[in-house]
């Protein structure tokens, strides 16, 4: 029931709420009078940057539920959320620099925030990496879940530490922030589609890769249960 | 758990491979970054801290590879799972054998680094040695656990690494600003935060690690 459902309901909704939230990034926003045309990019780097953090939110949820209650599941749903989450991880990594090189006038700063999101990112890129190279077995998976769980225990402390490193924080990312570059209502409400947008987009790639790989297991039961019968019945006429 | 700790200093006394091996590739390590600096700048001074940290990783990351790939060649794993012991108890002593292994290459490593990096070191030698034990005890939690993993997967020389680097990003970041205030002559209470950050890092992951274990080495 569930799995009709969403398979009717996320491909299309997503279509439209990414159709609309551009729309509404390129054509009716307002431009930025500071910051300029470049601005918009925020639209869409916040409600990725605000997505990775669920999708590794969730692999860190699922790898624990899966240590400890043993479930399938668990495990691919893990997988799915790091694949996706990769995927927005590397899209906010590539949008910030753009936006940041006219206005902060560098591509990279070892800010805290950009530090914590890279050193992210080579966390689960090392989780994929371990995923690859452990194979599909259980040990694979549970390998991969103990560093789902390290990984998001790590995280508060590795942004504590740069943030302790890399005190001197440029004011551009607390305006940023605040109000003042979003006073417009026009601006608030594309930041609201954008975020919805990336948050139905987000499940549906979720749900797509899950399904996919729960696909895959119901294929690899079937797979082995042919194999037993086909050597029972070698066996069978062997003897006979 | 100490019959276990006893065994793995008793195998490294015999053979001192690991030891030689950490103690060579932190000189490397060293002497290569001393040629990455330009011996007669002001930097020098400055970058002598990232120095000895890395030499310190690198070397670490190394005994850490090697503590599990003894175990495996010959079974040994195998025997002390059906060991009638708590794994959590296999994986403390394991924690405790490779951070003795590591802080014992950096007694010589330290002076190394001193002679080379022309140091002014008396005063700031305790700040210096504190951070690396602290440093060395997280990079042994951290290590140990993902080294049991790293040792069943393919390209397991490379995938330890690669899994453990980024999460002691926090340990080499406060290791590093331990040693540069000290070796800048500040008092040691100034560096206070990095050092509770250290030992917060290592005690955390001691008890996930301990935790952790029974997944890592359960086939």
């Amino acid at each position: 029931m569930m799995r009709r459902w969403a398979d009717t309901l996320l491909p299309p909704s997503s279509l439209l709420l990414m159709a609309a939230a551009i729309y509404m990034v390129f054509v009716y926003v307002p431009t930025d009078k500071v910051q300029g045309v470049v601005q918009r990019i925020f639209y869409f780097h916040v409600p990725l940057a605000f997505m990775t953090f669920v999708a590794f939110g969730t692999v860190a949820v699922a790898s624990a539920l899966f240590l400890w209650r043993g479930t399938r599941g668990w495990d691919r749903l893990a997988h799915s959320a790091a694949e996706v989450g990769m995927l927005f991880c590397s899209l906010v990594l590539i949008t910030g620099p753009i936006w940041a090189k006219p206005i902060w006038g560098t591509w990279w700063t070892w800010d805290a925030r950009l530090t914590t999101t890279l050193i992210l990112w080579l966390i689960y890129a090392a989780y994929l990496m371990l995923r690859s190279a452990a194979g599909t077995s259980d040990q694979g998976a549970r390998y991969a879940a103990i560093l789902g769980v390290v990984g998001a225990i790590d995280i508060p402390i590795i942004n504590r530490s740069v943030y302790w490193w890399r005190t001197i924080h440029p004011a551009v990312l607390i305006t940023r922030e605040g109000g003042s570059g979003l006073a417009d209502p026009r601006m608030q409400a594309t930041l609201g589609v954008c975020f919805l947008a990336f948050l139905v987009l987000f499940v549906w790639l979720v749900w797509v890769r899950n399904e996919n790989a729960r696909l895959r297991d119901v294929v690899e039961e079937l797979r082995q249960q042919a194999l037993a019968t086909a050597t029972r019945r070698q066996i069978q006429t062997g003897t006979a | 758990m100490l019959a276990l700790i006893r065994k793995d200093l008793q195998i490294e006394f015999r053979t001192k491979e690991t030891l030689a091996s950490l103690l060579l590739l932190g000189l490397l390590t060293l002497v290569v970054l001393s040629f990455a600096f330009d011996p007669a700048s002001e930097l020098r001074a400055e970058a002598a801290p990232g120095a000895l940290w890395v030499a310190v990783l690198f070397a670490g990351v190394l005994g850490l590879n090697r503590s599990f790939l003894s175990e495996r060649d010959n079974d040994c794993l195998q025997g002390l799972l059906l060991c009638p012991i708590d794994r959590g108890t296999i994986y403390l002593a394991k924690t405790i054998g490779n951070f003795v292994f590591m802080l014992a290459a950096q007694m010589v490593i330290v002076p190394i680094f001193v002679f080379f990096f022309n140091l002014p070191i008396s005063s700031a030698l305790g700040g210096v040695l504190l951070s690396l034990a602290l440093g060395l005890l997280g990079l042994a939690a951290i290590g140990t656990l993902f080294a049991a993993i790293a040792v069943r997967t393919r390209a397991r020389e490379v995938m330890l690494p690669l899994l453990i680097v980024p999460l002691v990003v926090p340990l080499f970041i406060a290791g590093v600003q331990v040693t540069a205030h000290v070796l800048a002559g500040k008092p040691l209470d100034t560096v206070l935060h990095w050092l509770n950050l250290m030992g917060g890092f290592d005690a955390v992951f001691l008890v996930v690690g301990w935790l952790a274990f029974e997944y890592a080495v359960e086939e």
